[in-house]
């Protein structure tokens, strides 16, 4: 990544490319965290679909894995989540 | 081949937007714009344009629609009218800031409450730091002609900045005119096809006019900046240029009328610049040294040809069409600021006219140029602010 030195050099418009956590290690800013219940998934991806910041991937088998690396724990997986599966937990502190 | 059609300035600039060749219009409707949309839905119904049509659910979407389409790489238009235009105003700081080339019809009408659906400038002269050029017309003819021009002038590399072209409402709007439609070949010369600053590409994905901070902020706006300034001497060539292409020119920036030798120079915007005219006519019969100027791109201001008019006048009254609420007239204020470092400043008298469609005929224009003659000889301005018409 590079910045420009001068005005000249700068674009109409900033520009970002795609990166993985430009803001760092986002998971340190949940409160509350998802917890998967895979013996009731039903593999339906409807979490994998809604999470905002694509902190949740889907297996071989498309039952969903959430990266605690960078899921800020909104809560949207428990909610879409149709089985009620994912269950929101208090952080320890 | 040319053609003329007799039309209102709505229809007119309907045909300008299929002449320009738009390729994604979003269409909301509002009066007084309501028919420049329809007639443009005509023209992609009949085959005659080939465009995405969008009718959105509000203007705010309106703008949103555009911005979307010039940053995946088209050519947009769309038109609206005062509540409409003042709903999209978030929009229109992105849409400049964002760099991107869409141009805008607003029919302008007086702003509510008291509801109004009659014309004057205190919608588009709202959205006056929007980072949009604004253009104002003086009849049918102009509009379809500006348009055009603003096309070429907006995704021109040096300026990449939308443009808000704007008429009066029912004076223009619904106003039938004889027109010239120029040959489209001629017009795809003068205009190439659609050229933006940068796209949307999904091969290569990149977030445009994202967070920054502090440390780079300012210089995208000083950028912008420098774009007004490069539009201010790009418009009098591109008009210049089609003046010999097409036989139609505005003066550029300002439409200068017997400003020559002129002790007095009336400025205004929009249609109040015809009857100027009139006025300047009638006037000099009586052997009066008047002259008249419109402006006619209001952003960026003109603010060295407004200097230049002021070496020789002794006297400049304007005529606003809008009230700045506890200042006075835009113009007016414009005006001065632009010749405060001037040593021999003419007199500058300030006349509020017009607002909410009340008629501001050549018969006004005569009245307030003879007030401003006798201030001249009196030698001081002796009320600021003077409302033209006004109720006792």
């Amino acid at each position: 990544m590079s910045f420009p030195k001068t005005r000249k050099e700068m674009p109409l418009t900033p520009l970002s490319l795609p990166t993985v956590g430009s803001m760092g290690k986002t998971g340190s800013w949940r409160t509350f965290k998802p917890v998967v219940n895979y013996s009731t998934c039903t593999k339906c991806t409807l979490c994998w679909i809604y999470c905002p910041d694509g902190a949740i991937t889907r297996r071989e088998d498309d039952s969903p894995e959430i990266d605690y690396e960078y899921c800020k724990g909104c809560g949207i997986c428990a909610n879409e989540c149709p089985v009620k599966a994912i269950t929101m937990e208090r952080e320890e502190e | 081949m040319a053609q003329i059609v007799i039309d209102t300035a709505n229809h007119i600039a309907g045909y300008a937007a299929k002449a320009a060749r738009a390729k994604v219009v979003a269409a909301y409707p509002i009066t007084p714009q309501t028919t420049i949309v329809e007639k443009i839905a005509e023209f992609v119904e009949s085959g005659e344009m080939e465009a995405e049509y969008i009718r959105v659910e509000s203007e705010h979407s309106a703008m949103a629609a555009c911005i979307g389409a010039a940053a995946a790489g088209v050519r947009t238009f769309t038109a609206t009218s005062a509540h409409g235009l003042a709903l999209m105003h978030e929009a229109l700081h992105w849409a400049s800031g964002a760099r991107l080339p869409i141009v805008m019809v607003v029919v302008n009408r007086a702003m509510g409450a008291p509801w109004s659906i009659w014309p004057d400038f205190s919608d588009s002269l709202s959205q006056r730091d929007t980072g949009w050029l604004q253009f104002y017309c003086a009849d049918n003819q102009e509009v379809f002609d500006t348009i055009i021009q603003a096309y070429r002038l907006c995704e021109d590399e040096r300026v990449f900045l939308p443009a808000m072209v704007c008429l009066e409402g029912f004076l223009l709007s619904h106003t039938y005119m004889p027109v010239q439609i120029h040959n489209q070949n001629e017009i795809d010369d003068f205009l190439p096809p659609y050229k933006s600053g940068w796209t949307l590409d999904v091969n290569n994905p990149v977030t445009h006019a994202n967070l920054v901070s502090p440390e780079w902020y300012m210089e995208f706006r000083y950028m912008i900046q420098e774009a007004m300034e490069n539009a201010k001497r790009l418009i009098p060539e591109i008009d210049m240029e089609y003046g010999r292409r097409f036989g139609f020119q505005y003066g550029g920036l300002v439409d200068k009328y017997q400003c020559e030798n002129a002790d007095l120079i009336i400025c205004t915007m929009g249609t109040i610049g015809c009857e100027a005219k009139v006025a300047v006519d009638n006037l000099r019969k009586n052997g009066l040294k008047v002259g008249a100027a419109r402006i006619r791109v209001y952003r960026p201001f003109p603010v060295e040809e407004i200097r230049k008019l002021a070496l020789q006048a002794r006297i400049i009254a304007t005529i606003d069409r809008h009230i700045s609420f506890g200042m006075e007239g835009f113009l007016a204020s414009e005006v001065k600021a632009s010749l405060y470092h001037m040593e021999d400043k003419p007199l500058i008298a300030g006349f509020i006219a017009g607002l909410g469609g009340r008629d501001v005929t050549f018969k006004t224009i005569e009245g307030i140029a003879q007030k401003s003659l006798k201030w001249l000889e009196r030698g001081r301005v002796e009320k600021e602010t003077e409302w033209i018409d006004l109720r006792e």
